[in-house]
């Protein structure tokens, strides 16, 4: 393989991947712009909607029914979660609010630990999610590709969204500045919920993405790629989605980068370096790139 | 946060000692009788009690004091048990379980009170080399950079085979953990939390907590309070990882994981940020109580029909339990106050005179 394929395969894992860090950051991303809330939840939601597919799937449903219930339990549960316990904290500190999130992983973590067993389970994708297209030398899974597009098509219907329609804009003016949108008449329970609901909409694409790319799930799937996701949304410039989408991007290209350079002595501190490194730039850019140079407002 | 509690005067040295001196002496007449009287089961419990102790007052100083939420104090606990285990693990036990040990490390084997204070130390050294970053983010961004440091500790653990033995268990490590050296270490962190709140530094701190312009515009530094707090505290909770290590003697990374971060969180956040005491009737009352959920989560006859066993239903009670406290009681169950030893036992002396000291 010549070193410009090699470019290019790698390329298109790191966009890859990069993509479904992307739905998650944007899920992130979008609640917190709007409430200041870390939702460490957000992964659970990941792990609800793999969950559902796959029961449907046992059960002999056809993967298509499957992904569609399967996502739409994400975007319920995740509904069910703002409703029961975010809702109660409006306007509560950040960190009473990130300690809930906490502890509604935990609960949902234990539930599915008591109903579905800590092991992990394979996960059934239909023959399209598991092609390998060959290109001359070059091999790329259907299953990127299909990351990739998706990614691309939901990032365009989004931008429209939050642009064109009423509870778009609403949802904009609620991140800049929630009291403000309130006087201005915005139905600001409204507002949130429906950021809930996309949200948890994108996170259900994610579940059945990630667990096709996985090949399992397990009750605990979800947090570290969220954890991930929600540094990377950090390093973009936290609450502006483009600046989500740019941090998770770099992210992906970064762990694809560590896959192919370190030793494979060091491979398994990979993520433990991640890490470091998204910690890092946090240090030299704490507003993100693309994150506003406002100051704190006294 | 609630405003420092109004002190009338300062009172003489006698009355101000007689609190603490009150408390002690109950804590000394308590674990008498129990290491007399009580059974192996409740001296245990004491003991988890008193390793809790630790790392919730621990905990506290940087939590509730400076107002920077760490999540990551796991990792240090992490740290203290691993180093402090490397050290005592007798010698014959170390060739064969850790062979690949460098050769002066598996020849040492050092006795508890040095292998604890040198876990304490090191944990404290990689707070401090972690501390100068991380202490300069904002509010919750340090919530995430600390969980991101505890990822790294996990990953780190599971896989420096040669020291930690990766994710299988290390076992062997000799209990010298008692109902005596723990709760001696137990008051030693109360004693350092309890006066440095008081102090000055104390002050700084949670003036930087409450307006961090008002604290910077006095000249106080924000940066060097917070790296305080944090490395103190992360050398108890050093200190409460040998402890812990030296009482349920063998272990695996999973063992500081979430599950002991949010279970350490949880009783710091019910007793109420930023009061020592209400860290400690946290302790008891989550302690005891998660005690009682673990055994009932084996199952249990209910005359006719046998509950079958369910793990994990204590964490999620507790995980609904802690919700409920922060929706309907957000400052804890003490509100970031100190409880008085001596109010309260005006208090039950005589009910009616004794409101208003409150």
């Amino acid at each position: 393989m010549s070193a410009l394929e090699l470019l290019l395969q790698q390329l298109i894992n790191a966009v890859s991947i990069g993509s479904l860090y992307a739905l998650m950051a944007i899920g992130l991303a979008m609640v917190f712009g709007i409430l200041r809330l870390i939702n460490f939840a957000h992964g659970d939601l990941i792990m609800v909607g793999s969950y559902v597919a796959l029961l449907l799937q046992v059960l002999g449903l056809p993967f298509p029914v499957a992904a569609v219930a399967g996502v739409a339990a994400s975007t319920l549960a995740g509904l069910a979660m703002e409703r029961v316990a975010y809702r109660p904290l409006r306007g509560a500190h950040e960190i009473a609010m990130l300690l809930t999130s906490f502890s509604v992983t935990i609960f949902l973590e234990n539930l599915a630990i008591i109903l579905f067993r800590p092991t992990s389970r394979p996960f059934p994708a239909p023959a399209v999610l598991r092609s390998v297209i060959t290109m001359g030398q070059l091999r790329v899974a259907g299953l990127d590709l299909i990351a990739i597009a998706v990614t691309a098509v939901l990032l365009a219907a989004l931008t429209l969204f939050v642009r064109r329609t009423n509870i778009g804009i609403a949802m904009r003016a609620a991140s800049q500045d929630l009291l403000a949108a309130r006087l201005m008449g915005i139905n600001v329970n409204r507002v949130i919920a429906t950021a809930f609901a996309i949200g948890s909409f994108l996170a259900g694409v994610v579940g059945l993405l990630w667990s096709a790319r996985v090949g399992k799930v397990d009750p605990l799937m979800g947090f570290n790629p969220v954890l991930k996701a929600f540094v990377a949304s950090v390093i973009g410039g936290l609450g502006s989605l483009p600046g989500a989408v740019l941090g998770a991007y770099v992210l992906g290209g970064l762990e694809i980068l560590l896959q192919g350079l370190l030793p494979s002595a060091l491979t398994p501190y990979r993520d433990a370096l991640v890490f470091a490194i998204l910690i890092a730039l946090l240090l030299f850019r704490p507003n993100g790139i693309l994150g506003s140079t406002e100051k704190e407002k006294i | 946060m609630q405003p420092e509690s109004p002190r009338g005067g300062s009172p003489s040295l006698p009355s101000r000692l007689a609190g603490p001196a009150v408390s002690l002496a109950l804590l000394a007449i308590i674990l008498a009788i129990a290491s007399f009287f009580a059974g192996d089961y409740l001296q245990r419990i004491l003991i988890i009690i008193g390793i809790n102790t630790i790392l919730v007052v621990s905990l506290n100083l940087s939590n509730g004091f400076t107002g920077v939420f760490s999540l990551g104090h796991v990792g240090f606990m992490a740290i203290g048990a691993y180093t402090a285990a490397v050290l005592t693990l007798p010698v014959s036990l170390k060739v064969v379980n850790l062979p690949s040990l460098p050769p002066w490390l598996q020849q040492l084997a050092l006795p508890f009170l040095p292998a604890t204070l040198i876990a304490g130390l090191l944990a404290m050294l990689v707070a401090f080399l972690v501390g100068l970053s991380l202490m300069r983010l904002k509010g919750a961004y340090i919530s995430v950079a600390t969980l991101g440091f505890l990822v790294i500790v996990q990953v780190i653990l599971v896989n420096w085979d040669q020291v930690t033995r990766g994710a299988r268990t290390f076992a062997g490590v000799p209990p010298h953990s008692t109902l005596w050296n723990v709760w001696l270490w137990a008051v030693v962190a109360v004693y350092i939390v309890w006066r440095l709140g008081a102090s000055a530094f104390g002050r700084d701190m949670r003036a930087a907590r409450d307006n961090e312009v008002a604290a910077l515009s006095l000249g106080i530094s924000v940066l060097r309070s917070r790296l305080l707090a944090f490395c103190l505290s992360a050398f108890l909770t050093g200190v409460a990882g040998s402890l812990w290590a030296h009482f349920i003697t063998s272990f695996s990374p999973k063992s500081f994981y979430f599950a002991q971060a949010f279970n350490i969180i949880t009783m710091l956040v019910i007793g109420g940020l930023g009061s020592v005491s209400g860290s400690v009737i946290g302790v008891f009352f989550i302690t005891v109580l998660s005690e009682l959920l673990r055994n009932a989560e084996r199952g249990f006859d209910l005359g006719v029909f046998r509950l079958p066993p369910i793990y994990g239903a204590s964490q999620i009670l507790m995980a609904v339990l802690f919700v409920l406290v922060i929706v309907f009681r957000p400052a804890g169950l003490l509100g970031g106050r100190e409880l008085d030893v001596r109010s309260v036992l005006r208090r039950l002396g005589s009910p009616r005179r004794g409101k208003g000291a409150a």
